[in-house]
């Protein structure tokens, strides 16, 4: 599993932090997704959700 | 273009079923099962398009060539209707802007609206909750839980975050109370705003006097001017106030009908919050305008066109949530769309979602034997407006010996 951000159209809903703790966090001073973790070995499932669950497009996940 | 597709115009639906004080207008599940998106006539004689479907509704949220400025907008509903279209966006206001203008504004808050801030306001919350649940047990044992309850603890949370003095706390909640009231005049409402307004001015003025630790005070430190710095504060006041509090005030009448789901409220108050945010979908329907011609859904939108996106319908399209209708709070309810989609996704969601993880689940155990005071069809609703909730809540309790 690949996971790419593009922090460019980001607005900082928070979704991902919310979704996939472990992979995304959220930078503390302009809100937007700041990735942990590229290429996570676990928890498949709730970081594939993340990508719908931003609201802004800023959250690519393949594989 | 495809042929087979409906081009008669249909009239946005507004009546909601008698009875059932939760549910969308009927005559929506029907129009989205056909077409979920589709052409719809506007009070003002427009033929534009009204979406139904999550699927697209979140496609045409996501689509920078569809605009939020309402100078632009042909309104959907004849109770907004003007004579001519509303006047331009005042400076400040950015959930009314489209990108740059929005994201100018935008970036300067999203920082102070984090999952990790916000979640640092669950202690504060609490207090501010117990001491609103003291008071109903001083007074009890019965209430209007909407202005015992509901009302004041987002109050208070977005006065502390804009750092207004608790001197003024009672003039604010006064005033913010009138405001969202659907009983007042209009005249009222008007006096309420502009006193509100001319509050957040003064604050915004002493806060560049003398900085404290706040969001107004951290936002002087911007280049915004003192009319956008109000109208910053005004906006999150509108936003943070009202909708909260229909939330938790709507989502314990929720509750108290469905009495089984109480349980699941307290096993896990996270997902609980989300399957209410999507059942109840209080900020119902928006709109948007077509910049350019797009298409979607084997439609052509013409530039100029009004698309009304009905956040209830996709709340409730079977294709995303099966079995929509049901209140489950066990479901896994993300992806809805009650804090809209795209760039202007509710800014305060993760405050809005502290509020109702704490303040549900502790009514509830702070009563266990909370109940309605009237039969259920006796609460006054709040369907005119914006906004959908309650005007009234009357509970009542068992009174126990502590």
């Amino acid at each position: 599993m690949r996971v790419v951000v593009d922090r460019d159209p980001c607005v900082g809903a928070g979704m991902w932090v919310l979704t996939a703790p472990e992979v995304f966090d959220q930078d503390t001073e302009d809100g937007r997704v700041v990735l942990l973790d590229a290429t996570p070995t676990a928890g498949h499932a709730s970081t594939r959700d993340a990508a719908p669950a931003c609201p802004s497009g800023a959250v690519t996940v393949t594989g | 273009m495809n042929e087979h597709l409906t081009t008669e115009p249909v009239t946005l639906p507004t009546t909601r079923p008698p009875g059932c004080p939760f549910d969308p207008p009927v005559a929506l599940a029907p129009l989205r099962e056909e077409q979920p998106l589709r052409p719809m006539r506007y009070p003002d004689g427009h033929v534009g398009w009204l979406a139904t479907g999550h699927a697209v509704i979140r496609a045409i949220l996501a689509d920078s060539r569809f605009s939020s400025r309402p100078d632009l907008l042909h309104l959907p509903t004849a109770r907004q209707a003007f004579d001519g279209p509303l006047p331009p966006v005042p400076p400040g206001m950015f959930n009314n802007l489209d990108a740059p203008d929005h994201t100018r504004y935008r970036s300067l808050l999203t920082g102070k609206f984090t999952v990790r801030r916000m979640r640092q306001l669950t202690a504060r919350v609490e207090e501010v909750t117990a001491e609103h649940l003291d008071a109903m047990e001083r007074k009890g044992p019965d209430a209007d839980l909407v202005t015992a309850y509901a009302q004041p603890i987002p109050a208070l949370l977005i006065c502390e975050l804009l750092g207004a003095p608790y001197a003024d706390r009672d003039f604010f909640l006064e005033h913010t109370a009138t405001f969202n009231d659907q009983n007042a005049t209009a005249e009222q409402q008007m006096t309420s705003f502009s006193a509100i307004g001319g509050f957040l001015h003064d604050l915004v003025l002493a806060k560049r006097a003398a900085p404290t630790d706040d969001l107004l005070s951290d936002l002087t430190g911007s280049d915004l001017t003192d009319e956008e710095l109000t109208n910053v504060g005004l906006l999150l006041l509108g936003a943070g106030l009202d909708t909260t509090a229909n939330m938790i005030a709507l989502g314990t009448f929720a509750l108290l009908t469905n009495p089984d789901q109480i349980d699941l409220l307290r096993a896990d108050p996270d997902r609980a919050v989300e399957e209410l945010l999507r059942y109840l979908s209080i900020a119902h329907t928006g709109a948007r305008s077509a910049l350019e011609d797009v298409e979607l859904n084997g439609r052509l939108i013409r530039a100029g066109d009004t698309v009304t996106f009905s956040v209830e319908a996709a709340n409730r399209d079977p294709a995303k949530f099966p079995n929509p209708d049901v209140l489950d709070l066990g479901r896994h309810a993300t992806g809805h769309v009650a804090f809209g989609h795209g760039i202007h996704q509710c800014l305060g969601q993760q405050l809005a979602r502290v509020e109702m993880r704490v303040a549900l689940p502790t009514l509830f155990e702070r009563y266990p034997t909370l109940q309605l005071a009237v039969a259920p069809e006796d609460v006054p609703l709040r369907t005119e407006v914006d906004i959908l909730g309650v005007q009234r809540l009357p509970v009542t309790w068992q009174e126990v010996a502590r």
